[in-house]
């Protein structure tokens, strides 16, 4: 049977094991965002790995024009249709603090524009009755604080809205599992010395694994899990006082 | 494109750098970047890799397969892609570079900027024999070159001086499966070893080497050859990693002695033929992520020579003062080698080729000083992808193609913006 997956910000420097990953698989690919030359080297890519088709679909998530016409398109596939966002944007916390109307764009990349599409996807994969729905949010959004919260609210909202689809789609067989990176090696953090880093390709691993065993809420390095339930018991008073 | 201050090091991490490195992740990124030296995983030992205090742009996340034409095996690839990973993607589809180095974490760059050889080398050449197009932006601009041409040749084993290699494309070989017929057989000592070796019919052949043996046991080891293969065999999906630096003693002489005696018995006297995942055969240290750190903080030396058939009594003396020293790990590989090279500065001819790795001590880089010495007195050769000890006047005599390739280079790097820690600690751009 069929596999077909829709990755939402394939251009994504955490994204690409995976792709390639699920590409090597046997998956049919629709690469979604908004360079297109380089999203037509990703279906290079992922052809060559075995992928039996690859395609590639503009998307951006701040107009939201043309989603009913890719769902219409992945409607039109046979077998298992599955989706995986990666779309996000973290600007300096400065230079929102500069230009409060950033806050905007920031929360129509982690949260509105995902959401949106996925939101139309839903009754797709409902009729079908199986399938995954993949959400990258962050650890960010586990608590505001002072370096990102702008990004982190962003975050907070999607894994909130992921949370209620996953009830809304576990009715009808359709998983839904947020993933919660912490630092990972990418150009947002190329150069930078952080705690517990790790990278695409065990991200990779973690998320496969997380699908397989239909986990709801993963993080990534795991170690995160422990970090981010010590950081939420953290009483306000303290918190407040604090700066990482 | 913006650069990060980093620490960073050789694979042998005795030779370490600290500037500017960018990391492009797309063409644009590319497009973006000022002229500097590029490097693949740094899988080389030295400092090939090492541009210390100027910029380095580090070419690994540029690794998507570009284009495949299933008629020729020709497939196209951004520099950053790492041998190991298309061996894995393609040999399942019945394809397998031509030429694989002994670890799968080598980028097709950097397998061209060493011209790189693997245990099929007296069969198959080196790497650049089975490159057919080159695509380099140089500080003059973007051209592709292709065999026959002297700037392919400057390329090939032209430690990244001919400019950045953006991607290439490299001719596959077919193979009938993604696993090894591997068969061992025991050399009980040195004749033995290069009878076997001189012996093989097999398309990949290599022999790991007891290097504490000595006496009539001296240059004792294990012949390994291996055939590709169709079949089912049982994967090993874990990879384990060094978490910390080891302790200074863990490769003290009585452990070595220890792990090589049960590694030379492990195989049956009278030999033995097993099946095997690809990367168990070409890739055995892969495995263990990070195994450099065993060496601990002070890091390690590769001394890898290669000297002519002749001269095979010349390394028989010195394989005997490695293993009277006492110094030696047990990673220690003999191989015989063919003629093929692609470029000015490859390191293959025909003839044995000797690589161990030694711990990074005073007593370890006097006896590499000697061994460096006795190659150049049997006509031999030393590699620049290991080497991290030699001095300039020494290279000069090995690799007579030097000044043809400085012509070249100068004419693209008039201003030496491309230069590496290697190229400057050996003159290797200066008449002399
Ligand atoms: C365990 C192990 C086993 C090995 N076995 C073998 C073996 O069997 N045979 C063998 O020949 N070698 C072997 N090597 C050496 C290794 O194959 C070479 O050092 C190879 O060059 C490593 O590739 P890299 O991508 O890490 O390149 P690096 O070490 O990062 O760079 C090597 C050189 O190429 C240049 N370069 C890299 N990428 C580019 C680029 N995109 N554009 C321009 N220049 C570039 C660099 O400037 C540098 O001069 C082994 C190394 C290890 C660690
Ligand atoms: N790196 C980390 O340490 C880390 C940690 C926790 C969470 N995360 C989250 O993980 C995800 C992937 O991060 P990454 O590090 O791989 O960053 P990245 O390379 O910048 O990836 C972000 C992706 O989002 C896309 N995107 C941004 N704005 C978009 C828009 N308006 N419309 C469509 N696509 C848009 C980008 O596409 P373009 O190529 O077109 O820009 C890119 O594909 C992000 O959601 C990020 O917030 C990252």
């Amino acid at each position: 049977m069929t596999t077909t997956w829709i990755v939402l910000g394939a251009t994504s420097a955490m994204a690409r094991p995976l792709i390639r990953d699920l590409a090597a698989h046997g998956a049919v690919m629709y690469l979604a965002g908004r360079d297109m030359a380089e999203l037509e080297k990703l279906a290079a890519d992922c052809r060559i790995a075995g992928a039996p088709e690859a395609h590639t679909v503009k998307f951006d998530a701040r107009d939201a024009s043309n989603y009913a016409e890719i769902v219409h398109n992945l409607a039109a596939t046979e077998g298992t249709l599955n989706a995986i966002s990666f779309v996000g944007t973290m600007p300096e916390q400065s230079e929102i603090d500069a230009s409060p109307d950033l806050i905007a764009g920031v929360v129509m990349d982690s949260m509105t524009g995902p959401a949106t599409f996925l939101t139309r996807l839903a009754p797709v994969m409902e009729a079908r009755g199986n399938g995954v729905i993949v959400g990258i949010s962050s650890v960010a959004g586990d608590r505001g604080r002072l370096g990102n919260y702008v990004y982190g609210a962003a975050k907070a909202a999607f894994s909130t809205y992921l949370s209620g689809l996953r009830n809304r789609l576990g009715r009808s067989g359709v998983h839904v599992m947020t993933v919660k990176p912490g630092p990972v090696d990418t150009p947002m953090t190329f150069g930078k010395k952080m705690p517990f880093m790790t990278t695409p390709e065990a991200v990779a691993k973690d998320i496969l694994r997380g699908i397989e065993k239909r986990r709801n809420v993963i993080y990534t390095a795991p170690i995160w899990r422990l970090v981010m339930a010590v950081i939420t018991h953290i009483p306000e008073p303290v918190f407040k006082k604090m700066s990482f | 494109m913006s650069f990060s201050e980093i620490d960073y090091a050789g694979w042998g991490r005795a030779l370490r750098a600290q500037g500017p490195v960018s990391r492009p992740e797309s063409a644009a990124d590319l497009a973006a970047l000022p002229a500097a030296p590029a490097a693949g995983l740094r899988r080389s030992y030295g400092d090939a890799a090492l541009n210390d205090g100027g910029q380095m742009i580090d070419m690994s996340r540029m690794n998507r397969l570009l284009a495949f034409a299933p008629e020729t095996g020709d497939l196209t690839v951004e520099a950053g892609a790492r041998i190991g990973e298309i061996a894995a993607l393609m040999a399942p589809q019945g394809w397998l570079p031509a030429v694989m180095p002994g670890t799968g974490f080598a980028t097709v760059g950097g397998c061209i900027g060493q011209d790189v050889h693997g245990k099929n080398h007296h069969v198959s050449g080196s790497f650049g024999a089975h490159v057919t197009a080159i695509d380099l932006i140089q500080p003059g601009g973007r051209v592709t070159t292709r065999p026959g041409e002297p700037l392919f040749r400057a390329t090939c084993g032209g430690l990244g001086q001919t400019g950045l290699i953006a991607s290439a494309t490299i001719r596959l070989k077919r193979v009938p499966g993604d696993i090894m017929l591997v068969t061992e057989q025991r050399a009980r000592g040195w004749d033995e070893h290069l009878a076997l070796l001189d012996g093989s019919k097999a398309s990949y052949c290599v022999g790991w080497i007891d290097a504490t043996a000595t006496g009539a046991a001296m240059g004792r080891g294990i012949v390994e050859e291996g055939e590709p293969a169709r079949g089912i065999v049982k994967r090993r999906d874990t990879t384990s990693r060094v978490p910390m630096d080891a302790p200074h003693f863990a490769l003290a002489a009585p452990i070595v002695h220890a792990f090589n005696w049960a590694y030379y018995h492990r195989v049956p006297a009278r030999g033995r033929s097993v099946a095997r995942p690809l990367g168990d055969f070409f890739f055995p240290l892969d495995r263990i992520h990070d195994w450099n750190r065993l060496y601990g903080q002070r890091g390690f030396h590769q001394f890898q020579c290669v000297v002519p058939l002749a001269s095979a009594p010349a390394l028989h003396d010195m394989l005997s003062e490695i293993a009277e020293s006492g110094l030696a790990s047990p990673l220690a590989v003999l191989k015989r080698m063919g003629p093929g090279r692609a470029g000015h500065l490859s390191f293959p001819m025909e003839g044995y080729t000797l690589a161990i790795d030694f711990p990074n001590r005073e007593a370890a880089r006097a006896l590499i000083a000697r061994l460096e010495d006795r190659t150049a007195e049997a006509g031999g050769r030393l590699y620049f992808a290991k080497d991290s000890l030699a001095r300039g006047a020494q290279i000069r005599a090995m690799y007579p193609e030097l000044p043809e390739w400085q012509e070249i280079v100068t004419d693209i790097d008039p201003e030496g913006r491309l230069t590496t820690d290697l190229i400057r600690r050996l003159n290797l751009r200066s008449a002399r």
